[in-house]
């Protein structure tokens, strides 16, 4: 089970969130400029790293926020949490 | 040494004593005409019709861990063809096919049984797209009986047909899906593969893909040093982003984990397949007594090939919620694997934009099944370099040209699939 600090109602269960994916994917514009490949790109390539993972998470049974995490994918370790719209911020 | 009546007499008379290693372990050489990355059985299944199918025997199945470590030996051991998409039918069924033959054609026992795959529905909107991908299967030739409420009560007495969120409706009864032993899966290939002249390498992990000046793959680096390849195919499963990267590659692919359960060993009760429609939940009966069961992902991305109990208790309370009786059972034990979630739920077979590097990838949760149609049209494409006829849908630009295989219609959202 994920312990989950919610920026604005501090730490909760896994159980209240939803995850919603790699963050940091910037929409490509202007449309009428956009490849197909660069549309695709950013529609449905992914990172998925094994490690580190910057991804958006929604406080659903909460507040109702998106924020994000940076979580090691393999030991689950959350090192930040910070909201969206900041750079992902360098850990150790 | 050949299987049968005769080596088996012969054996037990001098008990059991003379069994020889069921595939060879043999040098590696510096050079192979094809590497398959990934002894998983889409791997074994690959190495195994390049030699049957296209005379093709310089080949080598390099694994990390050991063959059947990986997801080809954690599912829940689920066949089926039931697709509604016209780029998946035939292909399942294909697979379908190969399974109906596969043990006489690998002369190894991979307990193939055909015990039918249920699929509950509760209500009227569910009946209707029940009956819908009935209709799509029977076009392609595929067996499916959509049954009424009755007729399931008869097979399967057990569950709950009174419960008032999710009365059972029916089911599509697909009678020629069922289940198969997932180890000798991987066993029967790499042992067949083996006798045909492939060398099955384990413990060798890729670390690096060499290319060359025009950015061909031309050689792979690994934990037992530089290997050669006229071509590389890559077959990792919920790794395939980490190796494809090695070539520099994105795929439309996200890692997750799916958990599975097996309980005590009871007497037979479960026919078949049975899964539920109002959560996601599916369960048989292993021939050992135990009862196998799986429900959804975890949610979120993961390489950790273990769960989190939230999921754990999401799975048991949808199999409530269908089996009341499951409750007195007791669960024995419990993992995890690693699924390459793609971004529409189907797989990818296909080139990649670097000369001489294949992938076979995106298989979800539902690989196991596929695995020898996977293997046949892989090695097919890695032969000739074009697509076979039943898995020419699975290409990785459709991603970018928008002809997607999205069997649920849950849009680019792997967690959903
Ligand atoms: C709990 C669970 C239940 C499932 N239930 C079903 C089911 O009922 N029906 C169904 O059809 N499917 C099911 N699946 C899905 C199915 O198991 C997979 O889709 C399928 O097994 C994947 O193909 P594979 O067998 O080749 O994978 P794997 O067996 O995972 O093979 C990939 C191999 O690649 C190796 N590898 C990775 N990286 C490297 C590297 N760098 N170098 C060398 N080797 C490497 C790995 O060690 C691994 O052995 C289930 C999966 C899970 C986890
Ligand atoms: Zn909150």
């Amino acid at each position: 089970m994920l312990l989950i600090s919610c920026p604005h109602c501090g730490p909760r269960d896994e159980i209240e969130f939803r995850c919603g994916g790699e963050t940091h994917v910037v929409r490509p514009g202007p449309a009428e400029a956009v490849s197909e490949d660069a549309w695709a790109d950013y529609l449905f390539m992914r990172q998925n790293p094994r490690g580190l993972h910057a991804e958006r998470w929604l406080h659903a049974a909460g507040c109702r926020t998106w924020f994000n995490l940076l979580r090691d994918t393999v030991t689950h370790e959350i090192k930040a949490v910070y909201p969206m719209g900041h750079a992902r911020p360098e850990v150790a | 040494m050949r299987y049968s009546w005769a080596s088996l007499i012969a054996q037990s008379l001098r008990k059991h004593r003379g069994w020889k290693p069921a595939w060879a372990t043999r040098p590696v050489k510096p050079h192979y005409d094809v590497i398959v990355v990934g002894g998983g059985g889409h791997g074994l299944a690959t190495a195994y019709y390049l030699a049957r199918n296209h005379g093709i025997s310089r080949v080598a199945v390099l694994e990390k861990g050991w063959i059947g470590g990986g997801n080809v030996g954690r599912n829940t051991t689920i066949i089926r063809s039931n697709y509604l998409l016209d780029g998946n039918i035939p292909f399942y069924e294909w697979s379908l096919k190969l399974w109906e033959g596969l043990e006489q054609d690998l002369n190894y026992n991979a307990m193939v049984s055909q015990r039918g795959v249920l699929n509950l529905y509760h209500n009227d909107a569910q009946r209707d797209a029940a009956a819908r991908r009935g209709n799509a299967m029977r076009f392609h030739g595929v067996d499916a009986e959509l049954l009424d409420r009755d007729q399931v009560r008869r097979m399967a007495p057990f569950l709950d047909f009174d419960d008032a969120r999710f009365p059972i409706a029916g089911g599509l009864l697909q009678p020629r899906g069922g289940t198969v032993r997932h180890d000798a899966v991987a066993w029967g290939y790499a042992r067949a593969a083996s006798a045909l002249g492939v060398d099955v390498i384990q413990g060798c992990e890729v670390i690096g893909i060499e290319r060359d000046a025009a950015g061909a793959a031309t050689a792979l680096e690994t934990t037992r040093g530089r290997i050669g390849a006229g071509r590389i195919g890559l077959a990792v499963a919920g790794n395939s982003s980490r190796v494809a990267a090695m070539a520099g590659l994105r795929l439309p692919i996200e890692s997750h984990v799916l958990q599975a359960f097996v309980s005590e060993g009871l007497k037979p009760v479960i026919p078949g397949v049975i899964t539920f429609g109002a959560g996601h939940f599916y369960i048989s009966q292993s021939d050992k007594g135990g009862l196998v069961f799986g429900g959804n992902l975890d949610g979120y991305n993961s390489y950790a090939q273990r769960g989190h109990m939230p999921t754990v208790e999401d799975v048991c309370e949808s199999g409530m919620a269908m089996m009341p009786a499951l409750g007195r059972a007791r669960v024995l034990r419990s993992w995890g694997g690693i699924m390459d979630m793609s971004m529409d739920g189907s797989p990818i077979i296909d080139a990649t934009p670097v000369p001489g590097l294949y992938l076979n990838a995106g298989w979800c949760y539902g690989g196991f099944k596929a695995t020898p149609a996977s293997g046949w049209c892989f090695a097919h494409l890695l032969a000739t370099g074009a697509s076979h006829e039943v898995a020419c849908a699975y290409r990785l630009d459709r991603f970018a040209t928008g002809a997607l295989i999205n069997e649920k219609g849950e849009g680019a959202q792997p967690n959903l699939h």
